[in-house]
């Protein structure tokens, strides 16, 4: 096992090199550049930041340039938000959005998983049907009319929440993102469990261990859960991966300093460093939860064997 | 024995099954009773209603499955029992197994954990003590190494294994009636042999009634003191084993008795030419390895094996599971890469591509074991046995297509308006008729067929095994006929070549075979394969 997860690691080196390399060049050949703005920098000025950044160098001396510093951890200075290097922009950002995102995740795994395994147990009967209507609700609903719904029920009309703000990372500040980031995944989840766990309660061990006379709860629980689970394990890599690094709308619309808005703002800014700094930790964040994703396989699956 | 009583009978029982076509009756109020200590088998093919019988008895059917009647057990009506006194019976007085060994076990517990189960919860061990039952149940069973094997998962055990587990967890808490649900279907013949001696032998030690469930009148007739014959939800003669063997009353039992394929195949004359010639074949496979991941396995399937095939012959290949036969099959049709020499008609076809193979292939088709996964639904009847006509006769006009898939199907003996029907409305043994029509079609000279009869019930393997004789007679053919099914094969093939990992152990005509074989394993083969025809009726 350990050395399987060497080895995966080790394929990540290339892995992460063909998707700098692609960000890097893609994003050159879009137009206009850090520096193009609507009210336009005199040629003077402009030329001189152009030259501080090294932006005048040929493309694949910049490239070399950039690859070189990220070895060394360096992600290089932001272009539009000069006081900051990118660094100290997710140091500063990225903690924010993995609370948020974890929570949601977290609650997302649990409520589906629950809501999931009621509706398989009561398949085609009123509980899966109250399931499937929420899921669908919750799936088709859009980010951004949830968001300002919550903002309106909960902070304006009952105010019983803050309307946004971090507020230094208060617990009553968490409760609205973190719902509205949760919503969708919970009915994704709660969909994915219930067909897994239909597909499991009818697999024959499951006939077998009714046969024997074994506990509701325990055919349930712990012999038709298990199995059921593994979907959900496969379904936690990517999901965790985009939940954690934040999301552009819920961190704009609750005003949340986290990096989930960089992405969008970066790459309309053409602050190329910042871009790749995003592009970068999107990926490593892929590939790790992937990898923790495979390794719970085979936790849970003792038929997954590596190496 | 002590006087036995009845302990479960079974009572005007019906099943119904709610569908999207009405509901559906599978059986139609039996009645069925099992007294302590003695084997009641159920006999039925498949649709017959036997397994839901069963089923029904121990509240175990799908979700849209509902059962009235009686079933009791001790004076109890388990139908109407709840749940927590059902479990009380379940697993305890009255326990299980199915026809499904590799899949029958959770997968994802170890051997120990499941056997430990249904022992703390029906008995009240502690954990130590329902370790040291199991272990107990697993030497019962005769699992070697019982120690090691409580550690070890469903997937790292074979089939007979499994089924040993199954029934040790079956047998754990000392039950009064043991149901075996086709206990040994899916399991080689020698294995098969080897559980049944085991039931046999657990029953003489324990004492339990044992209620067999199974399509096989070999198993019936050797193990079931009496026995219930079923068909199409109802229980047609029922009455002593002995008895219904020897003077079955219903038309329905003796066409089962009659089922069992007969007759043999003459060998072609010497002189016959030579179709397909096999030279010290292999196939080896590479199993993992890859960037990282060190060197791969190499497994060798089949291991120089020569064969030669002449015209209007047919070489049974025999061997159990994981032998090879099936993938010596595809090698000799080049479906397989694979080395030594193969000759087709006069021309070496050894290193042949998919190129040059493809004006071969008319001449060479082959039949698969599964009717149901090898015909595509989404197509006609007709759409699908003229398919190869488009790629090796694409001059043919659609009628006379048409003509020509009216012809192959009234040749397999279906009626000719079948192509106009999708294939999910023909059952197992028709769709094995299209799949044979859609091999016919192309009038090969060499036909494989792989298992063509294993998933078919005994009255239509009769009619497909006659079938394949009178299409072979007809037209010459010459086919590769692999099996794991002896009296099939022995009705078939006039020359067997027996497999056993990867290698041939023995061949010979069939008679030779059958009546003096030479190797240690043909032996085991023979003596394992209960044979039914000796039971046959004497009229």
């Amino acid at each position: 096992m350990l050395r399987y997860v060497l080895r995966r690691l080790l394929t990540a080196i290339p892995t992460l090199f063909v998707i700098v390399t692609m960000a890097f060049f893609l994003m050159r050949v879009a137009p206009g550049g850090p520096f193009n703005q609507e009210r336009g920098l005199s040629p003077e000025i402009r030329a001189n930041l152009e030259a501080q950044f090294g932006l005048n160098d040929p493309l694949w001396l910049q490239f070399v340039h950039y690859l070189g510093n990220l070895l060394r951890g360096n992600f290089g200075p932001s272009y539009n938000m000069p006081d900051f290097t990118v660094t100290e922009l997710f140091a500063k950002g990225l903690p924010i959005s993995v609370q948020l995102g974890a929570s949601a995740l977290v609650l997302a795994l649990l409520l589906g998983s629950v809501l999931g395994t009621i509706a398989a147990l009561n398949q085609n009967k009123l509980g899966d049907y109250t399931v499937i209507a929420l899921a669908t609700a919750g799936s088709t609903i859009p980010t951004f009319v949830i968001a300002p719904v919550i903002q309106l029920l909960f902070g304006l009309t009952w105010r019983l929440l803050p309307i946004g703000g971090w507020g230094d990372g208060a617990f009553i500040n968490k409760v609205g993102p973190v719902l509205t980031l949760a919503l969708p995944q919970i009915a994704i989840v709660a969909r994915l469990m219930r067909g897994s766990m239909i597909e499991s309660l009818r697999s024959h061990h499951i006939r077998t261990a009714r046969a024997l006379g074994l506990s509701d709860w325990s055919v349930v629980v712990k012999h038709a859960l298990r199995g059921a689970i593994l979907p959900i394990v496969s379904f936690t890599g990517p999901a965790a991966a985009a939940l954690l690094t934040g999301s552009v709308i819920v961190e704009t619309i609750f005003s949340i300093p986290g990096v989930g808005r960089y992405f969008v703002d970066a790459a309309l800014n053409r602050d190329y460093t910042l871009v790749m700094g995003t592009v970068v930790v999107i990926a490593i964040f892929t590939i790790v939860f992937n990898l923790i994703v495979d390794v719970m396989y085979a936790v849970v699956d003792p038929r997954v064997r590596y190496d | 024995m002590a006087a036995s009583e009845t302990i479960l009978s079974v009572k005007d029982l019906r099943v119904r099954f709610r569908t999207l076509d009405g509901a559906v009756e599978a059986v139609k109020g039996i009645n069925i009773h099992v007294k302590s200590g003695e084997t009641v088998a159920v006999v039925g093919e498949s649709g017959s209603g036997k397994s839901q019988t069963m089923m029904a008895a121990m509240s175990l059917l799908a979700s849209n499955g509902e059962a009235t009647g009686s079933v009791d057990y001790r004076g109890r009506n388990l139908l109407t029992l709840s749940k927590s006194e059902l479990n009380k019976v379940r697993g305890r007085k009255i326990s299980m197994i199915f026809q499904e060994p590799m899949t029958s076990l959770d997968p994802l517990y170890s051997i120990g954990n499941q056997l430990i189960e249904p022992i703390r919860r029906h008995r009240g061990l502690n954990v130590a003590e329902a370790r040291e039952e199991a272990l107990k149940l697993l030497r019962l069973v005769h699992i070697p190494d019982p120690e090691r094997r409580m550690k070890s998962y469903p997937h790292e055990m074979s089939g007979g294994q499994r089924q040993r587990v199954m029934i040790a967890m079956a047998l754990a808490n000392d039950p009064d009636i043991l149901i075996a649900d086709e206990p040994t279907t899916a399991l080689d013949v020698t294995i098969q042999a080897q559980i049944l001696m085991l039931l046999a032998e657990l029953q003489r030690k324990l004492g339990m009634a044992i209620v067999f469930i199974t399509h096989d009148l070999g198993i019936v007739r050797r193990f079931a003191d009496r026995v219930y014959v079923m068909r199409q939800g109802e229980v047609v003669e029922e009455g002593e084993a002995e008895a219904i063997f020897v003077n079955p009353q219903h038309a329905y039992t003796k066409m089962l008795l009659a089922a069992e394929p007969t007759g043999s195949k003459a060998p072609p004359p010497a002189n016959a030419p030579v179709l397909l010639e096999g030279r010290n074949v292999e196939v080896t496979f590479r199993i993992g390895g890859g960037f990282l991941a060190g060197e791969p396995l190499m497994l060798r399937a089949v291991d120089h094996i020569s064969i030669r095939l002449q015209r209007n012959q047919t070489i049974g290949i025999v061997g159990e599971s994981g032998s090879g036969k099936s993938t010596l099959g595809r090698a000799l049709l080049r479906l397989l890469p694979s080395d030594g020499l193969i000759r087709f008609g006069d021309r070496d076809i050894s290193q042949a591509d998919r190129q040059a193979m493809r004006p071969l292939r008319r001449q060479m088709q082959l039949v698969f074991q599964d009717p149901f996964g090898s015909l595509s639904p989404r197509m006609t009847v007709g759409q699908v046995i003229t398919e190869g006509l488009l790629v090796h006769e694409p001059d043919l006009s659609g009628k006379q297509r048409d003509q020509r898939a009216v012809e192959a199907l009234r040749e397999v003996g279906l009626d000719p308006n079948a192509r106009n029907r999708y294939p999910h409305e023909f059952s197992g043994g028709q769709r094995q008729r299209i799949a044979i029509a859609r091999a016919m079609i192309l009038k090969p000279r060499l036909v494989v067929l792989d298992e063509p009869t294993s998933a078919l019930d005994r009255s239509v393997q009769k009619q497909i095994v006659e079938l394949l004789r009178k299409l072979q007679a007809d037209h010459e053919l010459s086919y590769l006929f692999i099996s794991h099914d002896l009296s099939v094969v022995r009705a078939m093939a006039d020359y067997i070549i027996v497999m056993k990992q990867g290698k041939i152990v023995e061949e010979g005509p069939t008679e030779a075979i059958f009546s003096n074989p030479q190797h240690a394993y043909t032996q085991t083969l023979m003596a394992a394969a209960i044979d039914v025809t000796r039971f046959r009726l004497s009229a």
